[in-house]
């Protein structure tokens, strides 16, 4: 797959209740996430993304809670795919099961700066930096989370197995 | 090469004749749980999955404990579709306001967690159980809804990080700094993906319920697990729960000696002090007595990390004849019902009350800044709760500080920052 979008910088152990405060978590309506998503790290995140735009992070992004709804919020708020240096496990297989595209790269994390146009080919395994004319190259995913990525998450490869 | 405790139950609910970490296994689970913000999502995926059924009525647990008794309407709606899908599926373990209490105090307390056992939960807190000896891990909605229909979930097998504990614990000292040490020594994502087994003289000496706590926190570093082998105080609390649907003490692995760690860590609990985390990541740890200038707004004692009775009495130890200073609030939130009528029985209820504190029904409440304690803009609290993030227990800009519950007593009666020296 391949995305195209701005880059929305945050620094490291960003953590699910910055991702989606726990006062919101009384709905399990997408849209009403999305409203709120990253509120406590950036309150104008919701306002300011657009379709395509992609969450570069640095390490241990999405620690904390195993809320779903930080995943579901950040994919429905059009983010189309988050690179950070690592991630939480909880939020990582989160966003394997729910089909939300996710990168780990220290080198795209460190070279990205806020606002620099990616391309990102998860396919052809590289983030291209439109602003920076740089490209880094990304690890793919293990066949077993690639089953689960191609069938579109969790419960898809489920009802299809 | 030999296997490590968490390798081994791991494998023992595979079809697999060996295993290695980081290998991918789908695992059958011996139970799996969700609360009142995580299982609606659960549910919706399980109906979107078609379910007609869950693979075994007496294996999934629904505990509305975040948002319970419902703070607001939207939160009673959560609740209710719990126990709309409980009386609808036949969910033997449903747990409705006035039986349920914080999910991952309560299961033990119940006998529904067993040594051996694969546990699987939709909340960041289920690694609680490592320490009765089971492999217990926190995961997310979807993959509740699959293990409600399957039976099963999918994971990479951890390495383990090995932890031993030396010397004798000081006074004042209990679990709770213990966690704090390790996290604030290896850092919030210091164990990242792995198991985390503690051991040595100190834990073989340690109480149920401050293994309980140190378990509890694993996440706290990033761990998958926490685990503790079972031995004879594993035995004795379970024993002492006479849970008939469950009898017996479930299965007891231990590591073998020429098992496969990540790296090993050996701390001397003769040089660990009461600790606090300060804003706002737990592993940020300082000793109490450098933070005596830090005033603070209220005080929580409760949680799944440090709401059982061994808690409250300690709590209540430091608090008797004192009184809460001027202006701080003092909640003291127990976690399950029988914590509440132990603490009441015990007279420990009345010490909070005299001593100017609210002394709470069972739930989460302002742990995760969901009610019952919210903080206003720039007020600060210390907490024997699990996390201090950024906006965690009410307005973003107020502060949590995280301690063992007789620091967070001493604290209430001085309006500060306190040593439970201070107060005796």
């Amino acid at each position: 797959m391949a995305y195209r979008g701005k880059a929305h910088r945050f620094g490291d152990d960003i953590n699910t209740d910055e991702i989606i405060p726990a006062r919101y978590l009384n709905t399990t309506n997408k849209e009403d996430l999305a409203k709120h998503c990253m509120e406590d790290a950036d309150k104008n995140f919701a306002k300011n993304v657009k379709a395509g735009d992609v969450i570069v992070a640095g390490k241990n992004f999405g620690c904390g809670s195993s809320r779903e709804h930080a995943p579901i919020s950040i994919k429905a708020a059009g983010v189309s795919c988050v690179i950070a240096d690592s991630f939480a496990r909880i939020f990582f297989r989160n966003c394997i099961n729910i089909g939300l595209p996710i990168i780990e790269s220290k080198e795209a994390s460190e070279k990205i700066g806020p606002g620099d146009t990616l391309e990102v080919d998860t396919v052809a395994g590289k983030v291209r930096n439109i602003t920076k004319k740089e490209t880094y190259k990304i690890e793919k995913y293990p066949p077993f989370m690639q089953k689960i990525i191609k069938m579109g998450g969790l419960i898809n490869s489920l009802r299809r197995g | 090469m030999g296997y490590t405790i968490t390798e081994k139950i791991l494998l023992k609910h595979t079809k697999l004749k060996s295993i290695h970490p980081g290998e991918f296994i789908d695992a059958k689970v011996d139970l799996c749980l969700g609360n009142d913000i995580t299982a609606p999502i659960a549910i919706e995926e399980f109906e979107r999955l078609g379910a007609k059924k869950v693979f075994d009525k007496k294996k999934v647990v629904l505990v509305p404990d975040h948002f319970a008794p419902a703070k607001d309407m939207a939160s009673a709606n959560q609740c209710k579709r719990l126990a709309t899908f409980s009386k609808q599926y036949e969910i033997k373990h449903y747990f409705e306001v006035g039986k349920m209490g914080v999910e991952h105090a309560l299961l033990p307390e119940i006998g529904l967690v067993l040594p051996g056992e694969l546990i699987i939960g939709a909340d960041s807190h289920t690694c609680t159980y490592g320490a009765l000896g089971a492999f217990s891990t926190g995961v997310g909605s979807t993959d509740l809804a699959a293990a409600m229909v399957t039976g099963e979930v999918w994971l990479k097998v951890p390495e383990s990080m090995k932890f031993i504990f030396h010397g004798k614990l000081g006074k004042w000292v209990g679990g709770k700094d213990l966690i704090l040490h390790t996290i604030g020594d290896i850092g919030v994502d210091g164990a990242r993906y792995r198991a985390m087994e503690f051991c040595g003289e100190v834990i073989e000496k340690l109480p149920m319920e401050d293994r309980l706590t140190m378990c509890n926190m694993a996440i706290e570093a990033g761990g998958k697990n926490g685990i503790i082998a079972p031995d004879k105080i594993t035995a004795d609390y379970i024993r002492s729960i006479k849970n008939k649907a469950k009898p017996g003490i479930g299965k007891v692995y231990a590591s073998d000696k020429d098992a496969k760690y990540h790296s090993v860590r050996e701390y001397d609990c003769r040089k660990i002090e009461p600790l606090v985390a300060c804003p706002s990541l737990p592993s940020n740890v300082k000793p109490v007595r450098a933070l005596k200038d830090v005033t603070i707004d209220q005080v929580v004692i409760g949680s799944c990390t440090n709401g059982r009775i061994s808690d409250l009495r300690i709590a209540a130890k430091i608090l008797k004849g004192k009184k809460v200073k001027h202006g701080v609030r003092l909640i003291v939130i127990p976690a399950t019902q029988k914590i509440y009528m132990d603490a009441v029985n015990e007279g420990l209820a009345r010490i909070f009350i005299d001593a100017g504190g609210v002394f709470s029904t069972p739930t989460c409440g302002p742990c995760l800044g969901g009610h019952m304690g919210i903080l206003a803009a720039g007020e600060r609290a210390i907490s024997t709760t699990n996390r201090n993030f950024v906006g965690r227990m009410g307005d973003p800009t107020s502060e949590v500080y995280l301690s063992n519950p007789a620091v967070a007593a001493a604290s209430a009666v001085k309006g500060r920052i306190a040593h439970p020296e201070e107060v005796r």
